[in-house]
């Protein structure tokens, strides 16, 4: 009898436990959602992220900055009332693609001596460089003077057969 | 024709000129010839180029005249522009800012040569800062 008691006893206090929360959670999972996204919204690196709640537990998609941003949202959901569980499937964004800066002497070097001859592009590939576009017919000489004196910084060869001469 | 015969002229009047420290080589098919001359050799030896080569289009010399290496510092140069007025730069690219400007035919002094590109010139005015060297041209 004993037992028969302690049975329904707790047969009921799970139902009760079950009956709270899966009503609490109906009515909280959009509100959760709600402020986890205020939050997410706020930060300029979790821009790009969205998150969906179900039976309180948070999915974070999207993509994150770099890999600190996700553990930072991921750790800014979990704060929020009413998460019970957070599944972080933020990616993280690949690195932005910065254009290398003419960086190496001899490339700025290059730029410096074709400055002043706008029509003039150029390509330096294994310190060969090829000029194409196009020049006047009587500045070739003084762009050629500045470019053949850049040999001194390891340029080997100028491929000017593509450069019309007006 | 190897290099060394199509651009004989040239090799014969370099050798001639006197130009100091005088290198011709042929290496992957580009012939490379370098030395110090003074500014009117350079000028003579790139008009001999011009004339064997047309428009130094065949991409297969490299000449490399220098003809400042003999320019000391304090040395007067003639800002030698097509037309525009020179720039004077807070360093030795084009990449610095622009802190003066030198008039086309003016006279500056050689402060110190950065590079052979780059060198350190004074106005006389007073004016500091980095100038092209293609537009410098030494008065002798």
């Amino acid at each position: 009898m004993k037992k028969i008691l302690q049975l329904s006893m707790m047969l009921i206090a799970s139902l009760l436990v079950l009956g709270t929360s899966s009503c609490k959670k109906k009515l909280k999972d959009a509100d959760i959602q709600a402020s986890i996204e205020s939050v997410l919204n706020a930060d300029a690196d979790m821009k790009g992220t969205s998150v969906s709640v179900k039976d309180g537990v948070a999915t974070i998609s999207g993509i994150c900055k770099d890999e600190a941003c996700k553990s930072r949202c991921e750790e800014a959901v979990k704060k929020i009332e009413g998460v019970t569980a957070v599944v972080n499937n933020c990616t993280v964004a690949p690195p932005e693609v910065v254009v290398p800066p003419v960086s190496d002497a001899l490339s700025q070097a290059i730029a410096d001596a074709v400055k002043d001859f706008p029509g003039v592009i150029t390509e330096l590939k294994d310190g060969v460089l090829t000029l194409t576009g196009e020049i006047k017919k009587a500045s070739v000489q003084k762009l050629m003077m500045g470019l053949n004196s850049l040999k001194t910084m390891g340029l080997k060869k100028i491929e000017s057969a593509g450069l019309v001469k007006k | 024709m190897a290099l060394k015969d199509k651009y004989k002229e040239l090799i014969d009047a370099a050798t001639a000129a006197p130009v100091v420290n005088l290198q011709v080589r042929e290496q992957d098919h580009v012939l490379y010839v370098d030395g110090e001359s003074s500014g009117a050799v350079k000028q003579q030896l790139w008009d001999i180029y011009g004339k064997l080569d047309p428009d130094y289009a065949s991409g297969d010399l490299m000449l490399n005249i220098n003809s400042v290496a003999g320019i000391s510092e304090g040395a007067k140069l003639k800002v030698t522009t097509n037309t525009s007025n020179l720039n004077i730069r807070s360093g030795p690219s084009t990449e610095d800012s622009i802190v003066g400007k030198a008039a086309r035919h003016e006279v500056v002094t050689l402060v110190r040569k950065e590079n052979d590109q780059w060198w350190l010139v004074k106005t006389n005015d007073g004016e500091e800062g980095y100038s092209f060297t293609q537009y410098l041209t030494p008065v002798e």
